[in-house]
């Protein structure tokens, strides 16, 4: 967890509501994500899922990345039902980051 | 790992005294306290006794003194009661930092005609006086304020603002959950018509309360049946819950409050001198003894909550995520803070039971959680 000062993409999104806000650092190459990393302020399972989906995304491509579901991080966590809004940031957040790379680099 | 309890505004561990009192009332004096016979008289003859106790510890007379099933029904029984016996369109003033039990029985009269004022708070929490003159008109006929507030531990002052009350000939009702017993009560000294009282908050059984209903006043009872209570409030009565209440009352002592004062100063201490950028909620001065409420800016405090969990330590938060709401806390924004700053606060609410080896250990860990929290949260420009 933490920043990347040179990001190559940066994604961030916020939830006013609960208070959670995540953003996520890429640095890609060849089209794959070589490193990321997540600042979190959130609740215990905006912190977790964020931390998890870091690793998970880590080595792959932009496009299996990008696949990567709120679903596929919560999965074995027992999220109680009021949580599952914090963890459906997590995935959102890492798409806004590849969206941002795109977009930049028009690939 | 022993546990670490700095959550007692939820809730309190029932006092060992109190459980031993309580033990016989379930299998032995099982009697129902308005029988006839031996058991029926034994189980009466505590509940009056358990009556006065609680009477004599508000300054009260017995019958002014019903019991119920806790600070949730004494809340209802109090607005919708007084509302119930005047008419429609009568005026009800609560404050904008009452209990969710207090606030959404206001709004649900308001849905059955009724008018309701939310008074404004300052910045610590507390009731400005001219505000509360201001506010009362012709139809006004009640108001009810917090005593103690459960989330900053701010504490009315309740004379002035029952002094008002009773010039302007308005019923005056405290919700006094968090107070009884840490502060004092005194239904004569403070002008006070109502007063909510509770039993898990003060180490005595959960599902257990009182409301004080000062001889005279009218009010509608919304729980029929046989008659219980004045004919207040039908229904058996919860005769271990009721005992082991006034037990709870009859220990707790002056001694109690010192120590955890002393508690609360050497925490507030010592996350000043280790943490920057902290603010303490509520009011410095007039404040409830086992009470602290931080916000620790730029980090979410449920996260802090679950580390501490993780290093045995019970506490809580007002933000959105703790509770089964997802609304900001609605005292925090009513002192002031920004939506964005209600998230982080932590809420650390003492007994007799803690120690002074438990808060060396909390602040040891605790600044050590709100570093790393701050290592990697988005919002560097606190
Ligand atoms: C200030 C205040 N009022 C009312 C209540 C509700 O009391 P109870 O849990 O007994 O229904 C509580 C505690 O939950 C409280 O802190
Ligand atoms: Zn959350």
């Amino acid at each position: 967890m933490g920043k990347i000062k040179d990001a190559d993409a940066v994604g961030e999104v916020g939830n006013l509501n609960c208070g959670d806000v995540m953003k996520i650092y890429l640095k890609v190459e060849k089209n794959k994500i070589k490193d990321v990393k997540v600042e979190t302020f959130g609740c215990i399972a905006a912190i977790v899922t964020s931390s998890l989906l870091t690793e998970m995304a880590k080595g792959k491509t932009l496009d299996e990345a990008y696949k990567i579901t709120n679903k596929d991080i919560s999965e074995g966590l027992e999220l109680p039902n009021i949580k599952l809004h914090c963890s459906v940031l997590a995935a959102s957040a890492l798409r806004k980051a590849i969206d941002d790379y795109r977009k930049k680099f028009k690939v | 790992m022993k546990r670490i309890y700095m959550d007692n505004g939820a809730t309190t561990k029932v006092a060992p005294e109190v459980a031993k009192v309580m033990k016989k009332y379930f299998s032995d004096s099982y009697g129902n306290s308005s029988s006839l016979h031996k058991l029926g008289r034994d189980a009466n003859k505590k509940i009056e006794e358990a009556r006065k106790i609680i009477a004599d510890s508000i300054n009260a007379e017995p019958n002014e003194i019903i019991f119920t099933s806790g600070g949730t029904e004494s809340n209802n029984l109090t607005l919708k009661g007084i509302a119930f016996a005047n008419e429609k369109g009568s005026h009800i003033i609560v404050t904008k930092v009452e209990h969710d039990c207090v606030l959404n029985s206001a709004k649900w009269l308001e849905k059955q005609g009724y008018k309701i004022t939310y008074l404004n708070v300052d910045t610590d929490g507390f009731v400005n006086e001219k505000d509360l003159e201001k506010s009362i008109n012709e139809k006004t006929i009640l108001v009810s304020i917090i005593h103690g507030n459960n989330e900053v531990g701010t504490i009315q002052n309740l004379e002035k603002l029952g002094k008002i009350c009773r010039k302007r000939n308005v019923l005056f009702h405290t919700d006094a959950c968090q107070s009884y017993t840490k502060t004092e009560i005194d239904v004569k000294k403070q002008n006070l018509d109502l007063v909510t009282l509770n039993s898990h908050k003060i180490h005595g059984p959960k599902g257990v309360g009182a409301l004080f209903i000062r001889k005279g006043i009218n009010i509608t009872p919304w729980q029929h049946g046989g008659g219980h209570e004045f004919n207040l409030r039908s229904g058996t009565l919860n005769v271990p819950g009721i005992i082991g209440f006034s037990e709870a009352v009859k220990i707790a002592n002056k001694k109690d409050i010192e120590h955890m004062i002393k508690l609360r100063e050497k925490i507030i201490e010592g996350v000043f001198d280790k943490i920057s950028d902290v603010k303490l909620n509520g009011s410095k001065k007039e404040r409830l003894c086992n009470n602290i409420n931080f916000t620790f800016f730029g980090i979410e405090g449920e996260g802090i909550v679950g580390y501490l969990d993780e290093k045995g330590i019970c506490a809580s938060t007002g933000s959105a995520c703790s509770s089964n709401s997802l609304e900001p806390s609605h005292v925090l924004q009513a002192i002031g803070f920004e939506r964005k700053d209600c998230n982080s606060s932590l809420r650390l609410t003492l007994s007799r039971y803690n120690t002074e080896k438990e808060v060396d250990y909390l602040l040891k860990v605790l600044p050590e959680i709100i570093e790393k929290l701050r290592r990697f949260t988005p919002y560097k420009n606190v």
